[in-house]
C-alpha cells in the first residue's frame, strides 16, 4: 500500500512518518512511504493542518499524530 | 588523492571557530559587559519566568492542542463558509491553530487555495503568529500587560482590515484558485462537552494569571486581588484536580498525592516555586505515556517545551549580548537605538515596522529582542509596531508567500502590514507614552 505523510518537516510530521512505518511493519504489509513536504501540494489532498496521513489516496488523519492502535486500524481498513 | 568534502567542511569549521576566538575582543570593557549582560538576562528569565509562567503556559498550549478539535475550526475557513464568519474565525483562530509556528504557512496556503480565499487567508497570516496562546502570555508577562493586550487586540482588528483590503484589491482574480474541497477526516474524538473543555482550560489559565498577578503596591482593584492571589491560585489548582479526577479519569489517589505533595512543598518552603514544580511533576506522573487524551495532552505539552525552550534560551542570550538589559548597554549602544526608535515619531514607528517585516524571529524570540530594545530607549509605539509586523512577516517568509500569491499580492500584503503596523504603533504610543 502507498503511505503518504504530509508535513513541512516539523517534529510531529517526522513522528507521524516513523509511527506509520512502524505500524505497517508490525502488520507485515508491503508499503511504500512518501513524505510530502511541499505544502503547495497539501491542497491537492484537501489538507489544511499537518501532519496528515494519506493511505492509498485516502486521507486518514490530519492535525495530529494518532496512537499506534489507531494507526494500525487506519492501515487495515 | 581526493579529499572528502566532509573533511574539508570540518577543517573550514575549525578554522572559522579558531579565527573567531583569535580575534575575540575579550578584555575590552564593551565586550565583557555585553557577555555579562547576556548571562544576566538569561538568569533573569530562568528565575522570573520559567517556573510560574512558562510551565503553566506550556500546559495550556498542550491542552489547546490536545482537547480542542482543530478540524471543527477549519470548517469555518472553508469555501462554503459565510464571508463574515470566515473573517471573524480567521482573525482569532490563531489562538487555537497556530500554537506551532510551522503550521502558519501551510494553513495560510490551505485557506487561500481550498477555502475562504485571499481575505481570510491574509487575515489569518497576520494575526496567527501574534495571538497564539504562548505569545500573548509571554508578551504580557515580560513586556507588560498593556503591550500584551495591545498586541492581541491590534493583531485581531488589523488582520480583518488587511484581509478585507486584500480581498477588495484583488476582487477580480479570485477565479484562478482551485476548487478542491477540504476533506473532513472522520474523528473518533471523545464526546466531552465543550463546557468541560472550556472549564478545564479556564482553570489552567486561572492558575497562570493569579500566580503572576502584580500590583502589590496598588491600593485599588489590582492590590485587592494581589492580596488573595495565592488563595485564588490554590482554588484554581484544586478545581483542576477535581476535573482531572472526574472528567479525565485520573485515579483519585494520584490526584490526592499530588495535591498533598504540592501543599507540603508550599508550606515547608514558603515559596510558590517548589509547589509549582511539585504540581507539574504530579501532572506529568498522571498523564505522561498514557494512551488516552490525557497522554496526548502531556505529549503536546512536552513537544512545545522541547521546541521552544532552546529557541528562547538562544534568543535571550543573543538579545542580551547585542542589546543588554534595561539600563545597561550590550554590543549595540543605546544611543543608536534611541536615535532610530526612541520616542513615538512616525519615522520611528515606520522604521520599526519595516525592520520587523524583514527580520526573522524564531518562535517567541521577538520578546527578549523587544525587551532589549525597550531598555535601550525604544518607545512603546515602535515596540508595538515591531511586535505586530515582526512575527507576521520576515524575508524568508515573504519569499514563501510570493510562491503562493505571486509578486503583486505579496507586495500589497507587505505594504498593508507595514502601513497598519506603523499607524497602530503610533496611536498606541500616543496613548501610552513611556
Amino acid at each position: 500500500m502507498k503511505l503518504q505523510v504530509l508535513g513541512t518537516g516539523c517534529a510531529k510530521c517526522n513522528q507521524l512518518a516513523t509511527a506509520a512505518q512502524a505500524a505497517a511493519e508490525r502488520l507485515g504489509v508491503e508499503y511504500e512511504l512518501e513524505k510530502i513536504t511541499d505544502f503547495m501540494r497539501f491542497a491537492d489532498f484537501g489538507v489544511m493542518i499537518t501532519p496528515a496521513l494519506v493511505v492509498d489516496g485516502k486521507l486518514k488523519v490530519a492535525g495530529k499524530v494518532p496512537t499506534d492502535a489507531e494507526l494500525e486500524k487506519m492501515l487495515t481498513t | 588523492m581526493k579529499i572528502p568534502a566532509a573533511e574539508l567542511k570540518t577543517a573550514a569549521g575549525l578554522t572559522g571557530v579558531l579565527a573567531l576566538l583569535y580575534y575575540l575582543p575579550v578584555g575590552t570593557p564593551g565586550f565583557d559587559s555585553a557577555v555579562h549582560e547576556s548571562l544576566a538576562l538569561a538568569k533573569w528569565y530562568a528565575r522570573e519566568h520559567v517556573i510560574l509562567c512558562l510551565i503553566p503556559a506550556f500546559f495550556i498550549a498542550g491542552a489547546i492542542g490536545a482537547f480542542i478539535n482543530q478540524n471543527s475550526v477549519i470548517r469555518y475557513l472553508g469555501g462554503e463558509a459565510k464571508p463574515l464568519l470566515a473573517y471573524g474565525v480567521a482573525s482569532i483562530s490563531g489562538t487555537i491553530l497556530a500554537v506551532c509556528s510551522c503550521t502558519v504557512l501551510p494553513l495560510f496556503a490551505g485557506i487561500y487555495r481550498l477555502g475562504a480565499g485571499i481575505g481570510p487567508a491574509t487575515a489569518f497570516l497576520y494575526s496567527g503568529p501574534a495571538i497564539n496562546a504562548l505569545a500573548i502570555i509571554l508578551t504580557a508577562r515580560v513586556l507588560g500587560w498593556e503591550l500584551g493586550l495591545a498586541r492581541a487586540v491590534g493583531a485581531v482588528v488589523f488582520s480583518i482590515v488587511i484581509g478585507v483590503a486584500m480581498a477588495w484589491l484583488f476582487r477580480r482574480d479570485e477565479s484562478e484558485r482551485q476548487s478542491a474541497v477540504i476533506q473532513q477526516v472522520p474523528t473518533d474524538d471523545s464526546d466531552r462537552p465543550l463546557w468541560q473543555t472550556s472549564a478545564f482550560i479556564a482553570a489552567l489559565v486561572g492558575i497562570l494569571i493569579f500566580a503572576n498577578w502584580g500590583g502589590a503596591d496598588d491600593p485599588g482593584f489590582f492590590g485587592k486581588i494581589h492580596a488573595v492571589k495565592w488563595h485564588a491560585t490554590t482554588g484554581c489548582a484544586a478545581l483542576l484536580g477535581v476535573m482531572l479526577w472526574r472528567w479525565h479519569q485520573r485515579p483519585a489517589w494520584q490526584v490526592l498525592c499530588t495535591a498533598v505533595a504540592t501543599a507540603v512543598a508550599a508550606y515547608l518552603s514558603g515559596r510558590p516555586e517548589p509547589a509549582f514544580l511539585c504540581a507539574a511533576a504530579g501532572l506529568a506522573w498522571m498523564t505522561a505515556g498514557k494512551a488516552d487524551e490525557s497522554g496526548e495532552w502531556f505529549s503536546q505539552t512536552w513537544s512545545f517545551a522541547k521546541q521552544i525552550i532552546p529557541l528562547l534560551i538562544g534568543g535571550v542570550l543573543v538579545a542580551g549580548l547585542l542589546l543588554g538589559r534595561p539600563g545597561h548597554d550590550g554590543l549595540i549602544p543605546s544611543s543608536w537605538i534611541d536615535s532610530l526608535l526612541g520616542g513615538n515619531s512616525l519615522a520611528a514607528n515606520a522604521f520599526a515596522s519595516v525592520a520587523g517585516a524583514l527580520m526573522y524571529f524564531a518562535t517567541l524570540t521577538e520578546i527578549p529582542v523587544i525587551q532589549g530594545l525597550l531598555g535601550g530607549g525604544m518607545g512603546q509605539g515602535p515596540a508595538l509596531a515591531l511586535l505586530l509586523a515582526g512575527p507576521a512577516l520576515s524575508l524568508p517568509n515573504l519569499l514563501v508567500i510570493r510562491s503562493i500569491l505571486g509578486t503583486r499580492k505579496t507586495l500589497a500584503f507587505a505594504a498593508l502590514t507595514v502601513t497598519l503596523s506603523t499607524l497602530s504603533g503610533w496611536a498606541f504610543g500616543s496613548f501610552f507614552p513611556a
